[in-house]
């Protein structure tokens, strides 16, 4: 703890950080790599839909001896069509065998018990009519678009419109990422799928808000002062929020692992698995997603507003004449919490930031240093 | 939001007081689900084991706008008559989204058949009543040796059914069966019963002159043969009888006794009525009464089998409406009924008037239902999912304990027993949310559930890290401890609110798994919501005033030093901190 603990405080304090909102630019430019790469995926090689989206049945049998391939072939036989066998955690099998309407995947069972000398009640049987996967499906996306709606509205009146808009630009990323990663694995998707999917809406605003929340406290009375920019006092509240964002990301996970392992390590395959799989690509997403592109993009939507762009115009303003006297009143402070910190700085990675934000403000400043000293 | 006001009387005043409250509020929860006795969660089929089907609603061809919340109540109604009706036990029939039917059946009962019930179409018909008869004895069981003289028991109960209709027939409030008379015709009930002194050569008769046909014959077999007052055999009588052909069946009179009949034809179809609807009788003493309307095709053939009824001798006078080869009712006709209506009166009370023009109006619901999905669930898969569930919430909660021990020490006390208060919580309400609004708690809903835990522990984190950002500033533990709330209140408030709109928003909108999942979630970020602002905010403020905690122990999670706290140099290092990032 002690050492997170440190960090914590000295993120607080602001002697560390990294300068999201500075290199935003990079990290834009990732998430648009990875979303055009998943988009691809999902052009060229589409989702691996389950049977409860294209219509079959599923067949789960209790421990038996009989091999999967020996399964494969009887299921093959009693349908007629191509039959996919897993074997279980516990010992049983799972045959799967799509494109069989209800009734008949009832002969099936019968002839897959008879073959598998097994009683027939002891098959467990999902039999899934082609168009409940479509409904299923459909009332997800409708349940998604009207969620999208209302929490636009929500964030917009919460917070502001801006917030909205980046939130939900940080919402479709995950979206996008967890559908591609699914897409490129080949990772069947089910009902579970879309529950786990539709899950990491709540929690990957939750993640996004709690962020925002911070920001709009911080920024309250942002053009009543010279010291900051917006993007400045966005970056000081993602650094801020930082240990509890890694916090609450690790506590999320970590049930979902627990899920994960016990629903595919125990059980083989299943509703557990499949939640459980997608939340777990979905938290990823969403918390890098709240840090890296929702908070730089709303500093982003608000520098192009005239009072934080005049805000921003002032407080370089003041850098820069406080660089042209040279040694200002600001300097010897800096200059000695630069000392103190030094050691430590270098060892902590996550200060790269702001050696590489140093030329910045000062470039800038030179270039504005004229009309700011007929000002003085 | 209404809630930060009441946390803030409630929590900052008197910790103590709103600790006791819901600690006692807690208590009257257990205690309600032990009075109650059900004192575990009710479980969905999957994992109980059991059949679940779910049916879709479809549009009958030329018909726009059928699925809506009155048809698709009737259709629960009847499918819950037909799977009850099969001697299922607790089988449970509800409406889920707008157009779909689920039927959970619980294992240990026949599912082929459950399945093969419901779905298919109901089928609703008006049939000559040929021969009627109480079947099987009142109260006595009907033992095999008392049937056994077949000669005997039918011609006793006919005479029974006999006694029962003359006696009754003269007042109408008294009578079992309703009578179908026009709106013209108000009351005149004593010619249909007047009749009565040869009902032996009346039911004997119609057999008499069909025992040359072998088709009829073996009706009269299979009439001998019936014992209404058997669940099973009353689900077989009739079955796979085609509508034009004669058949046998059973149903309840209003004295609670199985009757069974010989029926002709059917000679006028559900299809043929076009509304049928309960009313109160305001004028006339019949009190509650069930109007049809029928569509002209089947004005004209009621008209047509009405006026043949009326001309016979009781029972032959009476038509039987057949739901399902059961009969539902089988007034008698005293008039040609012309004019594409009629009106069915008798005892009724509000509920038998309802629940027959229910059934009247399915026969006309224009709704179709396909088998959209059938889950078959064995017992011993059902078992084994409920516990990789119950495994798997445990890890997650170890882990998520296990974590916050090892970074929030002290403090992860409170969290702890937050967590603790909240599982209670959500245990206690889902079990008694079982009996009162039929929640079952499903695979799914597991999830949610484990999913929740680290929702709820987020809450906890947020108000941590809040109080150790104010003793960082420099503040002491109980003033720092009221700063950080009503900012770490906002930010739950806020996030939680979002959490709960996803779940309320899936709930109303999606169907199948889905929704159990988006009932624990929402469930359980009410909870959460509820356990941060009358459990941890006063826990915090109470245990901020112990030693261990305001001094900043170095077990406590708050320790002012470990936390980095350096007040001589606070002022400039805050001032410049900014800077530094900048900077440095």
């Amino acid at each position: 703890m002690s050492k997170l603990g440190t960090l914590g405080a000295r993120l607080h304090r602001g002697e560390i950080g990294y300068d999201f909102v500075g290199k935003r630019k990079i990290w834009y430019g990732v998430s648009i790599l990875i979303t055009i790469t998943a988009i691809l995926g999902l052009a060229v090689r589409g989702l691996n839909m389950g049977i409860e989206f294209q219509g079959g049945a599923v067949f789960t049998t209790e421990r038996t001896s009989i091999s999967v391939s020996q399964a494969e072939t009887y299921a093959e036989e009693a349908s007629g069509h191509d039959a996919i066998v897993q074997k279980l955690g516990n010992g049983g099998l799972r045959i799967q065998v799509a494109g069989v309407d209800t009734s008949k995947s009832d002969q099936i069972k019968q002839q897959l018990a008879k073959d598998l000398k097994v009683d027939s009640e002891k098959i467990a049987a999902d039999l899934v009519g082609p168009s409940w996967g479509d409904q299923v499906a459909n009332k997800a996306w409708q349940g998604l678009a009207i969620f999208m709606v209302l929490v636009v509205i929500y964030l917009a009146i919460a917070f502001e419109w801006r917030m909205a808009a980046a939130a939900l630009v940080a919402l479709i990323h995950d979206i996008t990422i967890t559908v591609g990663v699914y897409a490129l694995v080949g990772f069947e998707v089910t009902p579970g799928t879309v529950i786990g999917l539709l899950t990491i809406l709540g929690y990957s605003l939750y993640d996004t808000v709690v962020v925002f929340d911070s920001l709009k406290e911080q920024t309250k009375d942002i053009t009543k002062q010279t010291r900051y920019t917006y993007s400045e006092i966005a970056d000081r509240s993602i650094n801020g929020t930082l240990v509890r964002s890694i916090n609450t990301t690790v506590v999320a996970l970590l049930p979902v692992a627990g899920l994960l392992f016990i629903g595919g390590g125990v059980l083989g395959a299943g509703m557990l698995n499949d939640i459980s799989l997608s939340l777990f690509v979905g938290l990823a997403a969403g918390a890098y997603s709240s840090i890296f592109i929702a908070t730089p993009l709303v500093a982003d939507l608000k520098e192009r507003e005239p009072q934080i762009k005049a805000l921003r115009k002032r407080v370089l303003a003041k850098r820069a004449a406080a660089a042209a006297k040279g040694e200002s009143l600001e300097t010897p402070v800096v200059e000695r919490s630069y000392e103190d910190d030094e050691p430590d700085d270098e060892a902590t990675p996550a200060v790269v930031g702001p050696r590489a934000q140093r030329a910045q403000p000062s470039s800038r400043g030179r270039g504005r240093g004229r009309p700011s000293g007929k000002r003085r | 939001m209404a809630a930060p006001k009441k946390g803030r009387q409630g929590t900052q005043g008197r910790p103590g007081r709103t600790l006791a409250l819901i600690l006692i509020a807690i208590v009257a929860l257990t205690g309600g689900m032990f009075a109650s006795g059900h004192t575990t969660p009710r479980l969905g089929i999957d994992l109980a084991g059991g059949t679940s089907i779910t049916l879709q609603a479809k549009n009958e061809p030329g018909q726009k706008n059928a699925i809506n919340k009155t048809n698709m109540d009737t259709a629960v109604d009847i499918m819950n008559r037909r799977v009850n009706g099969l001697g299922v036990s607790e089988a449970e029939v509800q409406t889920q989204g707008d157009s779909n039917i689920i039927v959970n059946i619980p294992k240990g009962t026949n599912s082929e058949q459950a399945r093969e019930q419901v779905g298919t179409t109901a089928k609703l018909y008006f049939r000559p009543v040929l021969v009627t008869e109480v079947s099987g004895a009142d109260a006595a069981t009907p033992s095999p040796s008392a049937s056994g003289s077949s000669s005997a028991s039918p011609s006793a109960s006919a005479e029974e059914s006999e006694k029962a209709t003359s006696s009754s027939s003269p007042s109408a409030s008294a009578t079992s069966q309703g009578r179908a008379v026009t709106d013209a015709l108000k009351a005149d009930p004593t010619p249909s019963a007047s009749g009565g002194s040869s009902s032996a050569d009346a039911s004997a008769s119609p057999s008499a002159s069909a025992s040359t046909d072998p088709a009829t014959a073996k009706l009269q077999a299979q009439y001998t043969a019936l014992d209404c007052s058997k669940k099973t055999v009353r689900a077989k009588a009739g079955d796979g009888v085609k509508a034009g052909d004669p058949t046998v069946a059973c149903g309840q009179n209003s004295q609670g006794q199985w009757q069974k009949y010989i029926l002709g034809p059917a000679e006028v179809e559900g299809t043929d009525v076009d509304k049928a609807s309960a009313v109160f009788d305001t004028q006339g003493a019949a009190g509650w009464k069930v109007t049809m309307d029928f569509t002209g095709k089947g004005g004209k053939k009621f008209a047509s089998i009405t006026g043949k009824l009326a001309q016979n001798q009781s029972p032959q006078n009476q038509f039987a409406i057949v739901l399902d080869g059961e009969v539902v009712s089988d007034p008698y006709v005293s008039q040609a009924l012309t004019g594409g209506t009629a009106e069915i009166s008798g005892s009724f009370d509000q509920q038998e008037a309802q629940d027959l023009a229910n059934m009247l109006s399915y026969g006309a619901l224009p709704l179709t239902f396909t088998e959209a999905s059938v889950t078959t669930v064995t017992a011993a898969l059902g078992g084994e999912q409920l516990e990789a569930g119950l495994i798997a919430g445990a890890i997650g909660l170890a882990l998520v304990i296990i974590y916050l021990v090892l970074y929030y020490r002290g403090l992860s006390l409170i969290a702890i027993a937050s967590l603790l208060v909240s599982a209670v919580m959500t245990y206690v309400i889902m079990a008694l949310l079982g009996p009162t609004i039929g929640f079952a708690l499903n695979l799914p809903a597991v999830c949610g559930a484990i999913v929740a835990i680290g929702i709820t522990a987020d809450s906890f984190i947020v108000f941590f890290e809040r109080i150790r950002d104010e003793i960082r500033e420099g503040r002491s533990m109980r003033p720092a401890v009221e700063r950080a709330w009503p900012r770490a209140r906002r930010t739950i408030l806020v996030s939680d609110f979002v959490s709960f709109l996803a779940a309320a928003v899936l709930f109303v909108v999606t169907v199948g798994k889905v929704q159990g999942f988006a009932f624990t979630l929402g469930l359980t970020t009410l909870l959460d919501v509820v356990v941060v602002f009358f459990f941890t905010k006063p826990l915090m403020t109470i245990l901020a005033r112990r030693k261990f905690f305001a001094e900043g122990h170095s077990w406590s999670g708050l320790d002012p030093k470990r936390l980095g706290v350096q007040p001589p140099l606070r002022r400039t290092r805050r001032a410049s901190a900014p800077v530094d990032t900048k900077e440095a």
